[in-house]
């Protein structure tokens, strides 16, 4: 069995981010990236499914040349090879054009199952997987908790809202979307960084795959979100901030 | 020019959303000089329809066929695809719900259209709207604007717009028969279910303290349980807690777990990413703990400590008991 797993590269959790000086994106300079969170969450999945039915797990990811690290990364956890759309300007496009590219991409290897995370951590469109589905014609799932294989179909445990969840069933191929922390992830062990080392990387430029799709849609002024609320912050020494914050809870909210 | 809104069921009864985002379409639909029509799918929904148009609207559509009485994403995406190419709505919303999350990209798409996601605000200029939506995670926020000619798509976020600004009306409710064939549906639902009853209604709770990753381990729970036990509150947490097994699945807040609007919520180390904030923002007073001065917990909270949560929690626990002696 092939699987696919689509992964992104983000700007690392903890990051301070401001707008660029057009104010169309962010500024991008002294920023650490790292793999999108849900995105890990699809590729550990990957893996415990290659583990259980054997095949073998293909990296895929779009980006600019410093997305290197994030696929080695998922070499080293145990992908098998990789395919890195090179592309610099991701956030130039759409979900649309986004899942385009990955999509031609997609379609060259014929993969049984494509996953990806729910959602990225910077964009946080929610849609690439099931663009990607339609693009290819597949039947899709998302938000999904665990996989089960067998033969020609899957079944998957999709997760509703307030606690719900429900079975689905559905023909492969077919393209999840996988929850983040439906599994623990795996570690990169020391022999896999080694082993690494030696796995193919298949480079594509966005332009052999196509070129740039057209935006239908584009992201203009950013900024720092607007306050809607007066927030009252209490910064210095934690006593007294604490001090401060028991007594207005006391005689301004009144909750206390 | 026309808008859709589609609106959301489940089982014959309405998700309370829904009623957000009709509102939201009427105040778009107004912004944009262009009519309203409202759309319900589902088997045998002529009540809802009849529901929906009370409100102002110029017309509601009920999807009427047997292959939606379960929801499916081809099903869904096959029968408003049919809808829109007959009404030609210039923009089509919807609430952002997990359902929509998982048609209504693929239903854009079938337009060479994009789903404009999780808009929290909307505006028009020159009769064609503008979005502000997220990003990373609501540090920052950006405006979206759609190209070129309609159909146009946008899914607004829960909280975002208000379900009591609903103009009451009446609308002229049609029915639409979507051809939908069994064959075109690959997806075979099974019926939703529980993992386990719940044991704890934080819905019910006057105060809570809710500890987010910050906490960074298992072991230091304890220090914000000592916190809820000296405000008198029931002990919540964000997803990755439970995920981890921290803390149980029933005590997590946010659109995955419960919804909650205590008196009083206390954030503890949650950054207040949005799948948090719409499960408390309705809370009366929100204070946050956080030690990222930039988390966008604190665009919800009312009064915030910028601080080492380790620190800031003791001696707030501290405090407490010295007001009361």
């Amino acid at each position: 069995m092939k699987i696919l797993a689509a992964i992104k590269q983000v700007p690392a959790r903890d990051s301070h981010l401001r707008p660029d000086a057009a104010g169309r994106w962010i500024d991008e300079a002294d920023l650490n990236f790292e793999i999108n969170e849900p995105d890990a969450y699809a590729l550990e999945e990957a893996l415990q499914l290659k583990e259980k039915h054997g095949g073998e797990v293909v990296a895929l990811c779009a980006g600019p040349a410093r997305s290197q690290q994030t696929i080695r990364e998922a070499l080293a956890k145990g992908a098998d090879r990789a395919i890195h759309i090179e592309e610099d300007n991701l956030a130039a496009l759409d979900a649309l054009g986004a899942a385009k590219l990955l999509a031609a991409a997609a379609k060259a290897e014929s993969p049984d199952l494509i996953l990806t995370g729910l959602q990225s951590d910077d964009m946080g469109y929610g849609q690439t997987g099931v663009i990607v589905a339609e693009l290819l014609g597949l039947p899709h799932s998302t938000i999904i908790m665990s996989v089960e294989i067998s033969a020609a179909n899957i079944r998957v445990k999709r997760e509703l809202e307030d606690g719900w969840f429900q079975h689905i069933e559905m023909p492969l191929p077919a393209v999840l979307t996988i929850q983040s922390g439906s599994n623990k992830l795996r570690y990169a062990t020391l022999m896999g960084i080694k082993k690494a080392r030696t796995k193919e990387i298949k480079r594509i430029a966005s332009a052999d795959l196509g070129g740039l799709p057209a935006a239908t849609a584009s992201i203009e002024r950013v900024e720092a979100p607007r306050k809607t609320k007066q927030t009252q912050l209490f910064e210095g020494d934690a006593k007294s901030a604490a001090a401060r914050l028991v007594e207005k809870l006391r005689f301004e909210a009144r909750v206390l | 020019m026309k808008v859709l809104a589609v609106l959301e069921q489940q089982s014959g009864s309405w998700r309370r959303m829904s009623w957000e985002t009709f509102a939201a379409a009427q105040e778009i639909a107004a912004a944009m000089g262009a009519e309203l029509d409202v759309a319900v799918a589902g088997s045998g929904i002529a009540n809802l329809a009849a529901e929906a148009a009370a409100k102002q609207a110029s017309r509601v559509w009920a999807v009427e066929h047997s292959l939606l009485q379960d929801y499916t994403a081809d099903g869904y995406t096959a029968a408003f695809e049919a809808l829109i190419r007959q009404i030609s709505p210039e923009l089509t919303v919807f609430p952002h719900t997990y359902q929509t999350r998982d048609f209504a990209p693929k239903l854009a798409t079938r337009f060479e259209r994009v789903l404009i996601s999780d808009a929290i605000a909307a505006r028009a200029e020159g009769g064609a709207p503008i979005f502000t939506r997220q990003l990373f995670q609501g540090k920052l926020s950006a405006e979206m604007r759609p190209h070129g000619p309609g159909p146009h798509f946008a899914s607004l976020q829960a909280g975002a717009w208000r379900a009591d600004a609903l103009k009451a009306g009446s609308a002229a409710v049609e029915t639409f028969e979507p051809p939908l064939q069994a064959s075109q549906i690959r997806q075979k639902p099974e019926s939703p279910f529980r993992e386990s009853a719940r044991a704890v209604d934080l819905s019910a709770a006057s105060k809570i303290v809710s500890v987010g990753r910050g906490i960074g381990e298992k072991e230091k729970i304890g220090i914000v349980e000592e916190l809820a036990r000296a405000l008198g509150a029931e002990l919540a947490a964000s997803r990755p807690i439970c995920d981890a097994g921290w803390l149980p699945m029933e005590r997590q807040v946010g659109s995955s777990g419960q919804t909650v609007a205590p008196q009083l919520y206390v954030a503890v180390g949650i950054s207040g990413a949005i799948q948090h904030l719409v499960g408390m923002k309705g809370s009366k007073t929100i204070v946050a703990i956080n030690k990222d001065k930039d988390a966008p917990i604190f665009e919800a909270a009312d009064y915030g400590i910028v601080g080492d949560l380790f620190e800031v929690v003791p001696a707030f626990v501290e405090e407490i008991a010295k007001s009361r002696s």
